[in-house]
């Protein structure tokens, strides 16, 4: 197998919380030991619920956050701990879309001078040539010629994630981490969006971490899926496999809350209890033991290594032979529609 | 003679008449640049022990018919310019006073919101808050208020509730904030809650645990739930009967599973196409079906059907008439209604 684009190894960032006058300064473990890869032309969905630390994982490997300790190899190279100057020409080949495309974009500046500014930092090309380039970057994301004099305040909410995926672009990058790309979007919008990240992805052999909280369009657009539970990755696996056969309780919860848009749908579900604990002073052992239906006290001794359960299906569970035939949703998400 | 007196405290559960009718709705937000009809003849009615979920994308009129009919509207912009709110037991509530409506709000109809962060004050303690809610609507002592506000949070199912009831609410998780929100919701026993998109803000976990927790309650007190929400799957799961609302009016209005089975409406059907469904993402990395465009500004809404630019079976009558909202001509479907003129037909 070739060397993957993206190889993350034993990343951490842990930030420090207020300290108290006396005893151990404390930390919230917000990324704790997580190890991914992604190939070039590859979509790596990372779902997780608020606070399980995607964002971060996100920020980490756009390098926007320095990690604690771990490694970010990309093309080859360890790139966690460059200093802003090293990191400069790495800024053109990884690039970042926001959730909020209005926060993230100058108000005062045209959509002309917002996709150009990438370009001039980086000394790529006269003016003509940068011009040109954003008008075929409007071109690609579906936005006209006359929009290029208009502020963000003029657009709707979906053209304006265009815009921050165009400035996303400009510097032709190989890996975009794509932060909830589409949870601030109108339905009707949110399909518009997902369609040009696939198209962009077929023409221009692009790579993304797709964070994302919403499941269905996670499953659609991912080739695999990694599951984030305060801090640590506790599944990966192609995401077909995934969506089929959920290995770890948390994703086997996960999915199952999820709602189908089908009344007719007849799923088992897990209703969790409590919500997720303090990443501050997380639960020994598995960080899932609080909520875990299948837990026992041997979980909260040792932390599960993340393996491979079936080929290429990872999971972080010391139980999952003993569950396996023994689970709360068999078949649940045997969905069909009836047409 | 008081008006009030007139009004009962509690209403009879087995009365087949609907709890809620509401007819004609037309709410006008009066801005600097315009009037807009953010509601424009919504009718529709909720039977005891319902649930009717309201759907649609941002802008659509969701919020505001919840508003118009709490009485809620955004002051001085909003009003009510036409229509009625017909309450079981209490009468036209686009008709009441401003105080008359008081004693509405939480007896007969209550309302929660996405954010419970911002409906609680964050000053005082969550029981505190509840129990002034409960002395609102009863005659208890501060003692005994405090006791049901306790059993309360017990029936929201809030764990160690004589504690929690001395919490603040940036203590609590968001999930348990809906929860005290639900709770003081129901301290004047209402028989219609208005939720206006309950779960949004929560993590898929916990919004299933306030879903759960919201149909049990209904089934426990008997009460009927008026759900809105942009989420099909959340639709899917709890609606007995949907409300489409596009650009401020109703286009399609069906019982749950046949409004999934068969959407007539152009608009719920490319609206059903455009989330990525189990079938869809089976076949991954393709096309998902969009509906083109956006949402028209109410300021500036097509003539005729307000989908008209955006529809891809748009036809002749559809750019003139703004089609009525009836039940279809084409096929026996007398529970149902659309507003499209694929399913009537156009005067002559």
């Amino acid at each position: 197998m070739t060397a993957p684009l993206l190889d993350v190894k034993g990343l951490k960032r842990h930030f420090p919380t207020e300290s108290p006058l006396f005893g151990a300064k404390r930390f919230v473990k917000a990324v704790d030991g997580v190890d991914l890869a992604i190939g070039k032309g590859e979509t790596l969905g990372l779902v997780g619920e608020s606070g399980c630390g995607k964002s971060t994982l996100g920020r980490l490997i756009a390098r926007l956050d320095e990690p604690t300790a771990g490694e970010i190899v990309f093309e080859g190279r360890d790139i966690a701990r460059l200093d802003d100057r090293a990191l400069l020409p790495v800024r053109q080949s990884i690039q970042m879309i926001f959730q909020n495309p209005f926060a993230s974009l100058n108000p005062r500046m045209t959509v002309g001078a917002i996709l150009e500014e990438p370009l001039i930092i980086h000394g790529k090309g006269d003016r003509s040539k940068r011009r040109r380039r954003v008008m075929d970057l409007l071109g690609q994301v579906g936005l006209r010629p006359d929009h290029v004099d208009r502020y963000p305040h003029e657009f709707s909410g979906g053209q304006r994630q265009r815009i921050g995926i165009a400035r996303a672009l400009a510097l032709e990058p190989d890996l975009i981490v794509c932060d909830e790309p589409v949870s601030a979007l109108d339905v009707s919008i949110q399909a518009q969006i997902i369609n040009l990240l696939q198209r962009l992805q077929r023409e221009l052999g692009l790579s993304y971490l797709f964070i994302s909280h919403d499941l269905s369009v996670v499953e659609h657009i991912s080739d695999r899926v990694a599951v984030m539970y305060l801090g640590r990755i506790v599944e990966e696996a192609d995401a077909v496999e995934m969506y089929r056969r959920p290995l770890h309780p948390y994703t086997e919860a996960l999915l199952s809350a999820h709602p189908e848009p089908d009344p007719l749908a007849v799923s088992r579900e897990i209703i969790l209890e409590g919500g997720v604990p303090s990443p501050v002073n997380p639960p020994a052992g598995c960080h899932f033991t609080t909520r875990c239906p299948y837990v026992q006290p041997r979980c909260s001794e040792t932390t599960p290594p993340l393996v491979d359960h079936h080929p290429g299906h990872k999971a972080r569970c010391l139980r999952l032979d003993e569950i396996e035939g023994n689970r709360l949703t068999e078949g649940a998400r045997t969905v069909e529609h009836k047409s | 003679m008081n008006a009030l007196a007139t009004i009962p405290d509690r209403i009879d559960m087995a009365d087949p008449i609907p709890v809620l009718s509401v007819s004609g709705l037309k709410t006008r937000l009066f801005l600097k640049d315009g009037v807009l009809p953010a509601v424009d003849d919504v009718s529709f009615s909720v039977m005891p022990g319902e649930t009717l979920c309201i759907v649609g994308e941002s802008g659509c009129g969701k919020s505001m018919t919840a508003l118009s009919i709490m009485r809620l509207l955004p002051r001085p912009v909003g009003r009510i310019t036409g229509g009625s709110i017909m309450v079981d037991g209490v009468g036209d509530l686009a008709e009441l006073s401003e105080r008359q409506m008081r004693r509405v709000r939480g007896n007969h109809i209550s309302m929660i919101f996405q954010e419970p962060m911002t409906s609680l004050n964050p000053v005082f303690r969550v029981g505190y808050q509840i129990s002034e809610a409960i002395r609102v609507h009863h005659r208890v002592s501060a003692s005994e208020a405090r006791d049901r506000a306790i059993d309360m949070l017990e029936q929201v199912r809030i764990p160690l509730p004589a504690e929690r009831y001395r919490s603040f609410p940036h203590q609590l998780s968001g999930g348990m904030r809906q929860r005290v929100m639900i709770a003081m919701a129901l301290a004047g026993r209402p028989k219609l809650m208005l939720a206006d998109e309950p779960t949004t803000a929560l993590d898929v976990t916990i919004q299933a645990q306030i879903l759960k927790l919201m149909n049990e309650l209904k089934r426990e007190i008997g009460m009927s739930l008026v759900l809105i929400t942009h989420d099909l799957g959340v639709v899917a799961k709890m609606a007995q009967r949907v409300l489409v609302m596009y650009a401020g009016v109703v286009v399609e209005e069906a019982d749950a599973n046949s409004l999934f089975a068969r959407p007539l409406h152009p608009y719920t059907q490319g609206l059903l196409r455009s989330i990525p469904r189990p079938a869809v993402r089976r076949e991954r990395k393709g096309e998902i079906d969009t509906i083109e465009g956006t949402v028209p500004a109410l300021t500036a809404l097509p003539t005729g059907c307000r989908f008209s630019d955006r529809c891809p079976m748009v036809h002749e009558p559809c750019r003139k008439l703004e089609p009525p909202l009836a039940s279809p001509d084409d096929i026996a479907a007398p529970h149902r209604k659309v507003r499209c003129w694929l399913h009537a037909s156009p005067p002559q």
